[in-house]
Formats: C-alpha cells, structure tokens, sequence
C-alpha cells in the first residue's frame, strides 16, 4: 500500500508500485489538467511538483509525471494544476499567464503553471525562465510566457529570506492548504510501509528516467526495488581530496552542493546544458553510468575525473574504475545482481583545470552530438596529469588514453593542439546517425578539444590578474 | 480583449479529446502499420494477437463496408492497406481491446511479410521515374526566354529545404461514439468537421447525416490536424460501426511521429536574372515537391509554392513549374504556410546568390523590386501593396543601416564570434485557392434571457477564433462579451465546413458571424421602433441601452428581446458568406485568387560561435501588415508564434528518413523543436496599420501563417554570419541550417 498526498487529498493506493504517475492522476483520480505530450520526459505537458521533507523542511521540486512511479512519491505530496487552483479566481501565475496571453492552444499550459509553481515555492527568487526550461510550447514562441515568468520573477522577489510556503500562501500565490502539509506528511511518514520487492529481484529503480523512457510499460508491473529514496544512497560527502557519491545522488544534487560548486566554478552552466530542471531533479549519476550510452554527459564528465565505481551484489563489494566499467556498446563490466553503490574521485585542486564541452542540436533540453571533458594536472606551464574524455564518437563513452598520455608534460601551444586533435582522430571511430554525421562529430570533436584549451587559457589568464 | 479560454486553460480545465469522459463500455484501438515503405503483403498474420487478454477484434481493409479510401483532393488513400503498402507507417490493421495497454501489446504480436518493391524517398528520383501525383503545372508572367538576353547577370542554383513536423502538443486522436438507428457522434481533434463526416460517411457507406463530429478545441494543429486527424476519426468509427461500441484512439507520440505526414520537403532550381540596376529581369523556377506516398494536399499545396514563388517582388518576366513528386514517406499534408514558405525561399536564395556575385548585401536587391500597387503577380492579380511600406517602416523605426554597422563593427573586433543579418520581406495572399472553398456559415441564437450562442465552422486551436467571433457578436450587438457563448464545432449545427486553414478562418466565419448579429438586430430594432413608436433610423442599441436619437431610453437588451419574442419574431439566424471578386481559371492559370494580401519586412540578426558552430538568434524587428488589428494580444502573439515555428523549421528541426523510408528523427528526443532557451533573445513586433477597404473581418488582416515566414530571415542571417568568418566557404542552399552545417560550412576543407 502506497501513501502519499495528492493535491490536498491523502491517498492509499494498492495500484502496482511501477505506475506512472501519470496515468494514476489522469485515469485513476481522473484530474485531466496533467498532459500528456510525449511520454518521455521531453516536453513537459504533464509536469507535477513533489514535495517532501529534507532536514526538517519541506522542499518541492518539478518532475515529469510521465517517468514517475508512483513508488517514487510514497510518503510525499504531489501537486498538479488542481492543486495550485484557488476555487473561483486565478492565482498571480495564472494571472500573469492571462494578462500576457501567454497561452494560445493551452495544452502544454498547465505543465508551464505548475512549473512556475515549483519557482515559487523554490528558495530561488530571481531567474523564473530557468523553472520552465523542461516546457515545450508549440504556439506562442515563448516570448509572451518570458514576459509572464518575468512579472512571477517580481512578485516573488520579496520573498528573500522567507520559508516559501508561508510566503506563497500569505501572498495568496499558492492555497492556504500548502501550510498543513508538512504536518500532515510527518504523520503520514510513521505509516508509509516499505515497497515490497522480492528479495531475489535485480531490478533496480532510481529516478526512472531512462527505463521509463525504453520500456515503461514493462516497468509498471515489473518486480523492482525502488532506491531513489534511500537516504544512505543521496548523499554527497568530501573525506580529505575524495568526494563520494551515493547513487541516488541527482545532478540536482550535485548542483546544490557546495562541494560541486567549489570544485568546478563552471558547474552551474555545465549542467544548464543537460537536460532540463524536471529530468535533472529525477535522474541520478549512477543511472547514467549504467545506461551506458556512448554520449552520456555525466559519463564523460566522470570519465576525465577518474571516478571509481564501489559495486556491490548486496554481499560482495568491489571498486572497479568508471573506465574500465564498458567493455563494447551498452556491454558493462558487471554482473546483472551487481549495483553501484558509491562513486568516488579526486577533487580537482587548485594546480587543475577541468571543463566540460557539449554540442547538440539544441543547446539545452538535448542529446549531444558530440561531449567532451577535460581535466589537467599543472605543474608550472607543463601539465602533470591529464585525462580527456569524449562522447557521441565510439560506441562506448571513451577516456581517450593515447591523446591524454600525449598531452603529459606539455606546454600547451597551437601546435600542440593540432597534433592533440591528430592523435585523437586514431582513437575515435564515430557513425553517422540523427546527432550527425561521422565527418561532422570528428570535426566537432576537434573543435571541442580547441575550446577546452580556450576556456583554460582564459581561466588561467584571469586567475594570474 | 484577453482569449476567452485562457481561465480554463490556466486551471488545467479545458477539455481535449482525452480529456472528455467516457460512456461506459468504451474500447481502445490502436493501428498496426507497414514496417515496410514500400511492397506487396504476402501474409498477415493476426492470430496470436486475437488470442491477447483484452483484445476484442482486429479489423483489416476486409471489413470495410464502404469504401477503403480516404483521399480528399484525389481517390489515392486506402484506409487500410489492402494488398500494398506505400509507406512505413500505413496503417494496416486496427486492434480494438478493453484497454489502451492491451491493444498496444497486440499490435507487437501481429506478423506481416511483404515482399519489398522498390523505395523511393527522393522527389527528383520519382520526378525521373514518372511518379508524379498530378500533371506539372506552369506560372507565367511575361516571356522569360525573351528576357535572358536582356539580363546583365544571370545566376543558377539549387536549393533544398527540409520537411517539418508540426508537433502539436496534443496528438491525433478521435472517440467514435454509437447513436441509435446507426448513427454516430465522433469527437475529433480536427481542423476540418466536415471532411471526418464526410470520409466516415464514405468509408462506412453512411449518408452524411448520421455522421455528427463535434470539435471543442484542439491542442495546437498548424495544417497537421487539416487532413489528417481523419484516419484515426474513421478508424474509429469502423470499429464502433462493427462493436456497436464507443471507441476511442488517443496516438502515443511516437505512432503520430511516424504514421502522419508533415511539411513537404522541396528541391528546386531557379535562374535569376537581373539588370546593372538591379531590377530582377527574370526568374525561372522548377519545383520538385515531396508529396510522400499520396496526394493528400499535395497538389493544392503546390499550387501555393507557384502563388508565392516571386514572394514581395515584382518581376516582369517568370516561369515556374511545379512537379508532385510520389514517393514512398508518409503523404505529406499542410503545415502553416502551405507550400508558400518553400516557393519563397527559392527566390531568397536566388538573390542572395545574386548579391554574393555583385558582393553586395541581399537587401539592395530585395528593396529594388518590392511590389507596387498595380503590379502584376505572374498569376494575373493586381497588387493592392503595401510592401514599400513595410519596408520603409522597418528601415524608419528600426534603422537598418545602423543595425549592418553594429554587425559589421562587431565582426570586425571579434574572432570567433561572429553575426550575421538578413532582412526578409514577405506577402501572403489571403483565401484558400480553391475558391469553393471560400465560403462560411454561422448561426447565432438570441435566448429570451438576453443571452447569446454562436456556432460557427471555425475550429479554435489556439489562434484565438473564438475570441474573435465573440468580439464581433459583442461587436455587432453591442453587449457585453460575457452574455455571449460561442459553441463547439460541430456538423450538426453548422453543415459543409471549409477546415480551418489558409488564415482565412475568423474572415469567413467572422464576416458570416457579422452578418448573421446583424439581420437579427436589425429585427430587434424594428421591434423597439414599434414599442417606443418612432422611426426605424432613430433606433440605436449601444452598451445594451436602446437609445433613440442617441437618447437613452428605460428599454434594455434584455427587455427588447424578450418583446421581440413576444411578438414572434425570430431570434435566430443562419448566415453564409462567401468573399466576392475570388476567381481563378486554372486552365489559364490566371486569375484573382486571393481577397488581399499581407505584407511585412523583419530582419533578423544572429550570432555564430565559430569555435563550436552553435548559434543564437539575437534578434528578429518586424514591421507587419495587420490592416487594422482587432485583437492585438492575439495578434501579437500569431506573429511570434509564427516566427519562432519558421525560425524552427529554418535551423534545427531535422526530418531525418533513411533510404529505406524509415523515420529516424521519430520521438522528441531526436526532433527538436525550439525551447524557451533557442527563441530570438528580442522579437519586436511593429504594426502597419492601414484601414483600408479590404475583405478582412472588421479590416483586420488575417494573422496565421504569414509570420512564419519571417523565420527564413534565419536562415539567411546564419549564412551571413559563417561567411563573416570565411568569406570564400560555398554554402549550399540547404535548409535547415543546423549546427552540423554551420560548422561544416566554418570549415569547409576539414
């Protein structure tokens, strides 16, 4: 039996724990504001805000329904457009909506409101844009629901430092019932049960967004272990020059995390370029190790730290290095009752410079076409360490080792490069598929490779006024 | 005036074809289609499928009662494949079950082995092989032959531009719903009522008056929902006919993707001559257009490429030629623009390619051979224009030369980063160019309570129709918006539609609305005349006070109503208009096809990262020819919804079939339409308001499609941009300018 509140309803459901909650909001409450555009998480017409307590506060944060189970809301509140409807007016979002005529057809609109809901209800105060970067609008153009997000920025700037539930209900932005809720999920929390799996089973469920993509109608009765909400698995810790991952973390994780921050400068923009802000609070890293595409952005940024994989079959644990995880294409070096446990890596220091590179069609919200990620030892101008990684041009996301073990002890010049993007053509074997052509991903490649040391020049140069 | 849906679409309450509730007893389908493009079925095999849990019945082209032919323009269409099949995705059999799940696991036990005849997915290799769909037809103004000795240069090219799916948010479906004596009401997410009951009809061999399809609204359609929301309709009400069973067919994403057509893709040639003045003496076109496996719209479609081929300019002398090419993709259909935005770019890119020779910017060009009024299209209408207008706005409120020299002062300070800028100017001809087509019906009732109902053929989709038609009854009656409802599409009320499409929805539908308040408040006024005994002229109703020689009187909208109730006068009207002056002989291929035209000019400026190939659109400054907008939020927002759809199209919306005529860009993780991240940072839109006697709904000019083609400005300003950076690179003509071909073209010798 599953819990958790829907809107301002306690439900207790025996539908099977691999439901989306997509369908279970449409055709088993029968609330249709919820859309269906594509049922993969790419357009965000059926866009909810999950709430749940995290150290003693309730947070909310936007997910795609569609790559939902609802395992995964157990003990938590799930809000839909119903949830954020004041009974006979519309709340200032809506409001700002209308007075904009930022809605024409109206099919993905509810997925915008409940977007800019999350916005509100977030610690973030200004760039409401960003809340609604996972919402494909096919009419406006975007520029009427910009001027709108804009208006929702305004109002929800005095909210400073304020708890955002009691700002939002105050401000009559959200209904009053939002203020009860935690209460009512701590009570509720005492009698949500464990999800029963059999104790055989392999199948593993974090965030969903990749098996609910391939195979969701398989997922809904499959017999899984759902590990998203695990919180010995969310954490991430520094001990000395290691950071270790869970492997529920999410790049949302990541992106919170000071630790993050403070290693890589850039990380904010790196991760604005993958994916959107739905799918990022869902998907975890070690999903995307284990996906195992060729063009995994988190695989390639992982693959030039080095990180190590801690492995376990729920008896035997093993470290096996990120590297050495594929063997040929989606062939992994672990055994079906194996799963990744933890990933750990040396933080980069104040001698290295790291950066990430992505090229696809559409700059955000896509798949690359190319991905490339550098990361450097420096001693003095020579580079001590160096490790490169690239996507999108082999059938395994790649460490390009014979171009990394060139670039030791190095000085870095023009010439450099052109030889490094030489080397690197031997080691790449791109196809030509929808993300491009071969001649056209190795070209990329080459280009990527020349912004890595762009970005590092300028780093440096800054770091030396 | 706000979009009277945008309450119930902010609340998540408006309803969608999934969204109605279902009757009890309501069966799910979902269609198995041809894995092969092109072949003769040997064998279908459906039985460990019919065995499924949930699975009711698997219909085939054997259990049509009626015809097996869904074709509009011409009888080419089988519903179901019968022995062949023509493209990947031809439905060829339809599975209905208890539920949605069910039917869609029975679809992947059904086998069929065809054997495989060859595929053809290139227009110009079906041109070569016959396969056209239509004979070629010809536009001519002048005598081109003549006037090539006349040119001081004369240029020749290629071009190329992709197909474009439309991706309206919600996809096709249908609910097929069982009335008593063989009736049916089915609810459709279309554009055309009117052509479901009448394929329905066909297909089950039904009178068309049993056939009632009612539309509430749909969530965005763009020309997809045109034609061919009708196979899921008919799919729907087949089943429905034999199970005496509602039915209903909600398609995943991925089976629209890969079963409907999409935006024609063309290959063209044309030759271009000018004189040292920079007139455009001549221009020859040939267009090979993608029609797919049917005609569908095809024909009509080209037609419109040979209605625009000249876009804004004036040329004396033109040929143009257009092939409907048969080829094994799914039969392309309409998509905001209709052929026009394809027939447009050619002569862009012929100038460009003219002003690349000169060395000079496109723009000296375009702005020397913009229409006059008074010019003559090459399909014989008189210009009305309003092109210099546009132009000289754009230039006036937005100064063009200023704009180059930032582009020009930026490019020369940065390396590797570089923008580009490219004006577009444009005119759309207003009507659908089938002039039977141009006719409407509306059908307003004034209840005794005041309160007012309008029916119209007009499908709201999101361009806002409804509105419209509210305002012009508010408008006409002169009460308040609130006492006025504007009802579903449906055939029962409103008979023998056009589909809403060609811009021209809320002109017909709005002049027949106009007319139709009209009739019956002139009755109203003959009534308060008699009550408040005076003369008929002196009565006027404004703000829904009567006033009599502009004196406000103590009878009210409602009271003189109800009095004209009292005495039996009709408080109903049904009204049809149909545009007058509209002709054209397509034996000659002249005529006056279109009730006016629309004008604009936008320039569009982008930047390239000339390291990655990546781009930005940093601004498009439009100048439009709304005539008199009567709804500027509407209004507005056409033009930038227009804009970024073409911007789309133009840059990184990538069709991608296989040789084998499989769709590869088949969900929207491998077709990207643009995010609120890629649109334009600045989109100004500026009106040219002109009041002119037009045929529009209150002069208001019609809005859909023009504005889209504003986005091929995209295209252009990209080039420019990559030439900043390598002047000599050649860049083919072919859109869309993705950031593989931008970077490509960056570096051509790599």
């Amino acid at each position: 039996m599953l819990q958790f509140i829907l809107n301002d309803k306690t439900i207790a459901t025996d539908n099977p724990s691999g439901m989306t909650m997509l369908d279970f909001i449409r055709y088993h409450q029968h609330l249709m504001g919820t859309k269906i555009g594509c049922r993969e998480g790419d357009c965000g017409a059926c866009t909810v805000l999950v709430g749940e307590i995290v150290d003693d506060k309730l947070v909310y944060e936007s997910m795609t329904s569609c790559l939902l189970p609802i395992a995964n809301a157990n003990g938590k509140h799930i809000v839909t457009i119903e949830g954020i409807n004041f009974p006979d007016t519309l709340n200032p979002i809506q409001l700002a909506m209308a007075d904009e005529g930022a809605t024409q057809c109206g099919f993905c609109t509810p997925g915008f409101v409940v977007s800019l809901a999350g916005f509100c209800l977030s610690n973030k105060s200004e760039n409401a844009i960003a809340a609604v970067d996972g919402n494909i609008c096919r009419c406006t153009g975007y520029k009427s629901i910009e001027r709108a997000a804009n208006k929702i920025a305004a109002i929800v700037k005095e909210k400073k430092e304020a708890d955002a539930i009691s700002f939002v209900t105050k401000h009559k932005i959200l209904p009053e019932y939002f203020s009860e809720i935690k209460e009512r999920l701590m009570s509720l929390k005492n009698v949500a049960a464990p999800i029963h799996h059999s104790p055989l089973t392999t199948h593993l469920i974090a965030g969903g967004t990749d098996l609910y993509v391939q195979k969701q109608e398989e997922m809904v009765y499959a017999d899984s272990r759902y590990v998203f909400d695990h919180p010995e698995l969310n954490s991430i810790i520094k001990e000395g020059n290691k950071c270790i991952l869970g492997s529920s973390v999410t790049v949302s994780d990541l992106m919170a995390s000071p630790i993050f921050n403070e290693a890589f400068p850039l990380f904010q923009q790196y991760a604005k370029l993958i994916s959107s802000t739905p799918i990022r609070n869902m998907a975890t890293i070690a999903g995307n190790f284990i996906n195992a595409s060729p063009i995994g952005d988190f695989t390639i940024f992982f693959l030039a730290l080095d990180a190590q994989l801690i492995l376990s079959d729920g008896k035997i644990k093993r470290e096996l290095p990120l590297r050495k995880l594929y063997k040929g294409y989606k062939d992994l070096d672990k055994r079906k009752e194996e799963h990744i446990e933890q990933i750990w890596f040396e933080l980069p220091d104040k001698n290295s410079y790291f950066n990430f590179e992505k090229v696809s069609k559409r700059t955000h919200l896509d798949i690359a076409s190319v991905n490339t990620a550098i990361h450097l030892r420096m001693n003095g101008e020579a580079i001590k360490e160096a490790s490169l990684s690239a996507g999108g041009v082999g059938p395994v996301p790649m460490f390009l080792k014979k171009t990394s073990e060139f670039l030791i002890g190095k000085k870095v010049n023009d010439k450099i490069i052109e030889e490094i993007i030489t080397i690197m053509q031997s080691e790449i074997s791109p196809i030509s598929d929808a993300r491009g052509t071969a001649a056209y991903k190795t070209l990329l490649l080459g280009q990527l490779i020349k912004s890595h040391f762009i970005n590092i020049s300028k780093e440096s140069h800054e770091s030396h006024q | 005036m706000k979009n009277i849906d945008s309450y119930t679409h902010l609340r998540g309450e408006s309803v969608y074809l999934d969204d109605i509730p279902m009757t009890n007893g309501t069966l799910f389908c979902a269609v198995f289609d041809s894995p092969i493009a092109h072949g003769k079925i040997k064998l279908l095999d459906t039985a460990e499928a019919t065995t499924m849990a949930g699975v009711v019945r698997i219909f085939t082209a054997a259990d049509i009662p009626g015809e097996n032919q869904i074709g509009g323009i011409i009888p080419d269409e089988e519903l179901l494949a019968n022995t062949h099949v023509h493209f990947c995705g031809m439905p060829i059999a339809l599975v209905v079950a208890t539920s949605d799940e069910a039917a869609r696991a029975a679809i992947k036990k059904i086998k069929v082995e065809i054997d495989p005849l060859p595929i053809i997915t290139d227009p110009r290799e079906a041109k070569g092989k016959g396969e056209l769909i239509i004979p070629p037809r010809t536009f001519q103004l002048g005598d081109t032959t003549n006037a090539w000795s006349k040119c001081d240069y004369i240029l020749e090219g290629q071009t190329e531009t992709n197909g474009q799916e439309h991706l309206y948010i919600e996809t096709q479906g249908a609910y097929a719903v069982p009335q008593e004596n063989g009736a049916f009401r089915i609810y459709s997410s279309t554009q055309g009522p009117t052509a479901v009951q009448r394929t329905v009809a066909r297909v089950l061999n039904l009178p068309m008056n049993q056939v009632e399809v009612d539309t509430t609204r749909l969530g965005g359609g763009f020309g997809g929902k045109e034609d061919q929301a009708t196979t899921w309709a008919v799919l729907c009400a087949l089943a429905s006919y034999h199970l005496k069973k509602p039915v209903k067919y909600s398609l995943h994403r991925m089976e629209d993707m890969r079963m409907t057509g999409k935006r024609h893709p063309y290959s063209s040639d044309f030759k271009i001559g000018l004189s040292k003045e920079l007139k455009i003496l001549a221009y020859e076109a040939t267009f090979y257009q993608n029609a797919g496996a049917a005609a569908d719209l095809s024909p009509a479609v080209m037609e419109r490429t040979l209605f625009h081929c000249n876009n804004t300019y004036f040329i004396p002398n033109v040929k143009a030629t257009a092939f409907c090419c048969r080829t094994n993709l799914p039969p392309n259909t309409a998509f905001r623009g209709f052929g026009g935005p394809q027939g447009m770019f050619v002569i862009e890119a012929a100038i460009t390619k003219a002003a690349d020779a000169l060395n000079i910017p496109a723009s000296e060009i375009q702005q020397k051979n913009l229409l006059q009024t008074g010019d003559e299209f090459p399909y014989g209408q008189i210009a009305d224009s309003e092109a210099n207008e546009c132009w000289n706005k754009a230039d006036e409120q937005f100064n063009i030369k200023e704009l180059q020299k930032g582009v020009d002062e930026f490019n020369a300070s940065n390396k590797n980063h570089k923008k580009g800028l490219a004006i577009m100017p444009i005119c759309f001809g207003i009507s659908f160019t089938k002039t039977l087509m141009n006719q409407a019906r509306s059908l307003v009732h004034v209840y005794t309570d005041g309160s007012v109902a309008v029916s119209t053929g007009a499908v709201e989709m999101g361009q806002g129709v409804n509105t419209k038609m509210l305002q012009v009854a508010a408008s006409v009656f002169s009460i308040d918006p609130s006492k006025i409802k504007i009802n579903t599409t449906n055939t029962y009320r409103i008979a023998n539609t056009s589909p809403s499409a060609a811009s021209a929805t809320a002109d017909l539908n709005g002049i027949a609305t106009e007319i139709a308040c009209t009739t019956i408040l002139q009755r109203l006024k003959e009534v308060a005349a008699e009550e408040l005994k005076t003369e008929l002229s002196s009565v006027e109703i404004k703000n829904e006070r009567i006033y009599i020689d502009g004196k406000a009187t103590d009878w009210d909208w409602n009271k003189l109503v109800m009095a004209a109730y009292v005495k039996r006068i009709s408080l109903s009207e049904l009204a049809h208009y149909t545009p007058p002056g509209i002709h054209f002989d397509a034996t000659k291929e002249k005529g006056h096809p279109f009730a006016y035209h629309v004008y604009g000019t936008s320039i569009t400026t982008v930047t390239v990262d000339c390291i990655r190939g990546i781009y930005e659109v940093d601004a498009v400054k439009v100048v439009h020819d709304f005539g008199k907008s009567m709804n500027t939020m509407i209004d507005i927002g056409q033009c930038e919804g227009g804009i970024v759809q073409g911007i789309g199209w133009m840059t990184m919306e990538e069709i991608i079939y296989d040789k084998e005529g499989k769709l590869r860009s088949n969900a929207l993780s491998t077709y990207k339409v643009p995010d609120i991240y890629s649109v334009p940072k600045e989109i100004t839109i500026q009106s040219l308001t002109t009041e002119k006697n037009n045929l529009a709904i209150f002069r208001s000019k019609a809005v859909g499609e023009p504005p889209l083609m504003y986005g091929i400005g995209a295209y252009f300003a990209l080039r420019n941009a990559v030439k900043a950076f390598n002047p000599t690179t050649v860049i083919p003509f072919d859109a869309p300018m993705t950031p593989e071909k931008v970077l490509m073209s960056l570096y051509p010798n790599t």
